[in-house]
């Protein structure tokens, strides 16, 4: 029980950020028309992508002799590139065709 | 100063998630809410990469920092950039399965970090808190990975339906057992806590492909939206791991989004999640409504077609998957041109769920330079059927099932279709008389409004143009 207080009052504000993200999560995309769909799916999909910062921090703290850690590392950064670089661009794409329509259409 | 600039980096990160989001769900400024975000992204990754300390102390390793960036970087924009539009809802899989991935990386690096921190190996020395966020990264993490990959796999159609009996208690059971083995790694007793790690690790693998595995069908845009949300409460586990505020924020924003829009989805197919993820699509494809009493079909000529067509006052068009394998789009635009031409007025009709995700269609035919305003969504185009004089099914069978009406035993029963058969005629385009995607016999294409069409549907759609060219 105390560990778990002691924990709760340690990370306070991350619990807070949890608890209100949860509602903007929500709220922001509450109207999305389904034409837009996929596409914010995707977008979402390359917000994830921030998991990349801690492939970065476990990569940039691997001691340069411990190559578990250097590999493991290596991988995590690579593929957490692909999810940010590939989401962002497959996203831009989809939406690039909506842009060009609409110009079409002014 | 620098990690306050960092903290600043960080803070523009996070708010370019919300904002980039919120864009992101309007058709006028979702392309550059994506670019917001993906500007406050880099923002947050080059901070990160030279402001980060941990103990008075930078990061190192640039060179393989660095590596890593530009071999994900490279290959991850060649395969953007190269894809095909029909191959598009793969690949979001796919990138969602490598941050899954990544998530799981993070948590057996920083699991040995801990492990080894240890020398009396005492665990209940590890803190709590943080081997509890470790596991949670681990375990959604893998599931997200190689749940993505089986959805990958099935969309593109190298992994096939695979479904045992009671194969949801089996799920439960994997599930039982990663949780019961977390507990006792958290508790500190019985055996070697590496062992008991990896465990968890293949187990969770192990889970995330029996979760995906018996689930058919039009159901997948649903598994991959929830696979998604996954990966953002995985990220969101490394934002707690490293006290990380844009990883938290980002993780838990995509999290939630995630959720809601499943739920959407599943609305869009009147179906519920619960009821999806247990997956009875899976199941009821193969024993279902195959042995229902089959009617007789009629076939209809390229030119009856082309004459129908071009005296008709108002013609819908159906797009369906179909169309986007043939990569119909431009010659279905081309017909549409034509058919104005003659004073035709044409319309789409578009399912929410036509494709293989909510929105594919509109998608393909904005390629095709299709007007925004020809495009009309479900309500408003079953309005519009009972004043139609063609409707042109494209290569969709499902969502304009009948039997999603009136046969309660169908597995699509409930789920709202496209009314067209409030239209004077029907004529439906497919390569043959094989069941769609969810493997369900269609009615309508035994009713007496309805002619089919057989062929490719881009072949078919130019062999159109040219009959009514002709005419």
């Amino acid at each position: 029980m105390d560990t778990v207080l002691s924990w709760i009052t340690q990370h306070e504000q991350m619990i807070y950020i949890v608890a209100l993200m949860i509602f903007v999560g929500i709220e922001v995309i509450g109207r999305v028309p389904s034409v837009l769909h996929t596409p914010l799916m995707s977008g979402a999909n390359a917000i994830h992508g921030v998991v990349i910062i801690g492939a970065i921090i476990v990569m940039g703290k691997a001691e340069p002799d411990n190559y578990v850690a250097l590999v493991l590392g290596f991988l995590a950064v690579v593929l957490g590139t692909l999810n940010v670089v590939g989401g962002f661009v497959v996203t831009d794409r989809m939406l690039e065709m909506f842009k060009s329509k609409k110009k079409s259409q002014d | 100063m620098e990690l306050s600039i960092l903290t600043v980096c960080y803070l523009i990160g996070s708010l370019t998630f919300i904002i980039g989001l919120k864009m992101l769900s309007n058709p006028a400024t979702a392309r550059k809410g994506n670019l917001i975000a993906a500007a406050g992204m880099t923002i947050a990754i080059i901070g990160t990469i030279f402001l980060y300390e941990e103990n008075e102390k930078k990061l190192g390793n640039y060179l393989w920092i660095f590596g890593g960036i530009i071999v994900g970087g490279v290959i991850g924009t060649l395969a953007a950039k190269k894809v095909k539009m029909t191959a598009m809802p793969e690949m979001v899989s796919l990138f969602n399965g490598m941050g899954g991935a990544c998530a799981a990386l993070i948590s057996i690096v920083e699991f040995n970090h801990l492990y080894s921190a240890i020398e009396i190996p005492g665990y209940d020395q590890m803190p709590f808190g943080t081997l509890l966020i470790i596991l949670l990264g681990l375990i959604i993490g893998s599931i997200s990975f190689s749940g993505s990959i089986i959805a990958w796999g099935k969309l593109n159609g190298s992994v096939k339906d695979f479904s045992f009996n009671g194969q949801h208690i089996f799920n439960l059971v994997i599930l039982a057992v990663v949780v019961v083995l977390a507990g006792l790694i958290l508790g500190g007793e019985f055996g070697d806590p590496q062992l008991i790690f990896f465990s968890i690790l293949g187990l969770s693998l192990l889970y995330g492909v029996f979760f995906v595995m018996p689930i058919g069908g039009a159901d997948m845009p649903v598994v991959i939206s929830l696979l998604n949300s996954f990966t953002g409460v995985a990220a969101a586990c490394g934002g707690f791991l490293y006290d990380n505020k844009v990883m938290l924020t980002g993780g838990i924003l995509v999290g939630a989004a995630g959720i809601l829009l499943t739920v959407l989805m599943c609305k869009a197919m009147n179906r519920s999640l619960k009821n999806v993820l247990i997956g009875s699509f899976g199941g009821a494809r193969t024993t279902g409504v195959v042995a229902k009493e089959q009617g007789h079909y009629k076939e209809i000529s390229l030119s009856d077609t082309a004459v129908i067509m071009s005296y008709a006052s108002k013609v819908m068009i159906v797009p369906g998957y179909g169309l986007a394998v043939a990569q119909a789009q431009h010659a279905c635009h081309e017909l549409e041109k034509i058919l104005e031409g003659k004073g035709v007025n044409v319309k789409y009709a578009i399912h929410p769920v036509a494709g293989r995700m909510p929105g594919h269609m509109n998608v393909l035919l904005a390629e095709a330079d299709v007007n925004y305003e020809k495009l009309q969504e479900m309500e408003q185009a079953n309005e519009e059927f009972s004043t139609t004089d063609v409707v042109l099914v494209l290569g969709a069978n499902d969502v304009v099932n009948p039997a999603a009406k009136s046969d309660p035993a169908s597995p699509i029963y409930g789920m709202p279709i496209l009314d067209v058969e409030l239209a004077k005629n029907i004529i439906v385009n497919k390569r043959s008389m094989k069941p769609g995607y969810a493997g369900i016999e269609n009615d309508l294409f035994f009713r007496p409004k309805t002619s089919m069409l057989f062929g490719d549907a881009k072949k078919v759609i130019q062999d159109l143009i040219a009959e009514i060219k002709n005419l």
